[in-house]
């Protein structure tokens, strides 16, 4: 499986006179584990739901491996490689762990294929134990915990045979060993070549698993690099800390001393 | 089986048949108030064609289930641009202008409605009604049927993992207005006469209550609700024969199901029969086998 490198170049989007998302560029290299940051109302689901096709593009491009999908539908970006989790669980309530997951590969099986043929159903049953989630196959999953939801979001996501997988928030609400869990899980899937972009707040999970960073503010990009670089930043600093950038780095080094 | 008990069964198999017709669009989060629309095209054309044209029962039932079909995929298109209670005003709309159209044509009927003489016993009615649950059955075991049952729950999520939603639920209306057709045309030679007034709103809402009583998650709602609707009431009407202290219930029972109804629509809203019950009756059996292969 090969990841996909995903561009967005002079992306805006407005709702009614609000701009949500203003001139944004910044690309997500081939196979890279890029994590989305920056403040609540940055912008950052907003992209997830212009890339994923959920709203249209108000201006610029997006692309992934050089060719414009901006006006393929959101049904048709799964076909394209663009698989994706939402930040509250959207998983099928009335149904079963294993007819969420076969969700995911829907749109590469015949429609009157029987659902829970033996192939497609070992195909699930190994992902899902993959993910650590072999026990609840059968269960319904409006009855299971909420760690648990998250995880099988993922799995759904996974079985879609992405070229890039976008995770939103997927550790918020996960105990340390879940998150854990779920990081070996996304680096097993990144050293499959799988291009993987996490919106994330938990900045500890941001260090362990990703290699670039994007950070965000009132929908415009102000910073690019490594997650060791986005602590030093002062316009990221002012954004989250919501102060002058040099008072908090001088107090800081006068702490340090 | 004595007479009575024939019709009972006979009328539950048709009602199962017709709240089919109306669980697979809800199965698919489409609201239909037009049972009673695919109800009349399929008992008219079956009626016309052995009343008429002297046609063998079982090809006209097939007939009118499939031009009951082609008018629902027709019709399919303009009322799944609709949404919520507009998606169930249009539906009632189009059941209101199939009964007009029927009132207004004097060769089958008109306002008298239409009576045929072929009759349909339990010998036909059955083997259709385990057609038509067969075909459900089937129809929710295909990728198709998961697509249908997981835009019932979210639309936008299907959608973005690449379920067809306009044909995922043109296909669950197309089929329910089928069934529809069919259960129309059981209708008709199960009572040797149809009409447009004793197949009106009343019989659309009846039909839904079927199903939303019964409930949309299995295949088992619509199942459990033509159930509860046709026999509870028998058995309320029997007490009232067999108990003096019951009388009240011969004229009072649809008084006692009401409220009995609305019970459940309190206790149960998602319907009697959910995935979570069956999950937790699955349950409680594994553990019986289990205890007992332990004993």
């Amino acid at each position: 499986m090969n990841g996909a490198e995903l561009s967005l170049a002079g992306v805006c989007k407005s709702f009614g006179g609000l701009t949500v998302i203003d001139h944004l560029g910044f690309t997500v290299k081939r196979g890279s584990r890029t994590a989305l940051i920056g403040p609540n109302g940055a912008g950052k689901t907003t992209v997830f739901n212009l890339v994923s096709g959920v709203y249209p593009i108000d201006d610029g491009t997006i692309s992934l491996d050089g060719e414009d999908i901006s006006i393929v539908s959101p049904a048709g970006r799964i076909g394209h490689g663009i698989s994706r989790s939402f930040q509250n669980i959207r998983l099928m309530p009335h149904l079963s762990t294993i007819e969420n997951v076969m969700l995911g590969e829907h749109w590469r099986r015949p429609a009157f294929s029987l659902a829970r043929g033996r192939r497609a159903v070992e195909s699930v049953k190994a992902a899902l134990a993959d993910a650590g989630l072999q026990t609840y196959p059968g269960q319904v999953v409006a009855n299971l915990p909420y760690g648990i939801q998250k995880r099988i979001e993922v799995v759904r996501a996974l079985l879609a045979e992405p070229k890039i997988l976008m995770l939103d928030e997927p550790a918020a609400g996960l105990n340390n060993a879940e998150s854990d869990d779920l990081r070996a899980l996304l680096e097993r899937v990144s050293a499959r070549g799988i291009t993987l972009l996490v919106v994330e707040h938990d900045m500890h999970f941001v260090r362990r698993l990703c290699d670039h960073v994007v950070v965000l503010n009132f929908g415009r990009l102000i910073f690019e690099g490594t997650p060791e670089e986005v602590h030093r930043d002062p316009a990221v600093l002012e954004a989250y800390l919501g102060t002058d950038a040099r008072a908090v780095q001088s107090d800081n080094t006068a702490k340090a001393r | 089986m004595s007479g009575y008990m024939s019709g009972v069964l006979a009328v539950l198999l048709i009602n199962m048949v017709i709240a089919y017709s109306v669980f697979l669009p809800a199965a698919a989060g489409l609201l239909n108030l037009g049972a009673a629309g695919f109800v009349l095209i399929g008992g008219y054309t079956a009626g016309g064609l052995t009343s008429r044209a002297g046609w063998p029962l079982v090809p006209a039932i097939l007939v009118a289930g499939l031009f009951a079909g082609v008018v629902a995929f027709v019709l399919a298109f303009p009322i799944l641009r609709t949404r919520g209670v507009y998606m169930v005003l249009a539906t009632f709309a189009f059941a209101e202008v199939v009964g007009g159209i029927y009132l207004n044509i004097p060769s089958l009927g008109g306002a008298t409605g239409l009576s045929v003489s072929t009759y349909a016993g339990l010998p036909v009615i059955i083997p259709t009604t385990v057609c038509v649950v067969a075909f459900v059955a089937w129809l929710l075991s295909t990728r198709l049927g998961l697509a249908m049952r997981a835009a019932h729950d979210d639309e936008n999520v299907s959608l973005l993992f690449g379920v067809n939603l306009r044909m995922v639920q043109v296909a669950a209306f197309t089929a329910g207005g089928a069934l529809g057709g069919i259960g129309g045309a059981l209708l008709v030679h199960q009572f040797n006469f149809i009409d447009v007034q004793t197949t009106g709103v009343l019989f659309s809402i009846y039909v839904l209550l079927y199903v939303l009583i019964g409930g949309t998650q299995t295949a088992w709602g619509p199942f459990a609700g033509a159930l509860f609707f046709t026999v509870v009431p028998e058995i309320l009407r029997t007490m009232s024969k067999l108990d003096p202290s019951m009388k009240f219930l011969e004229a009072g029972r649809f008084i006692v199901f009401g409220i009995a109804v609305v019970l459940i629509m309190v206790v149960r809203p998602e319907g009697l029969i959910t995935r979570t019950l069956i999950e937790k009756v699955q349950g409680s059996l594994r553990r019986l086998a289990a205890r007992e292969t332990a004993a």
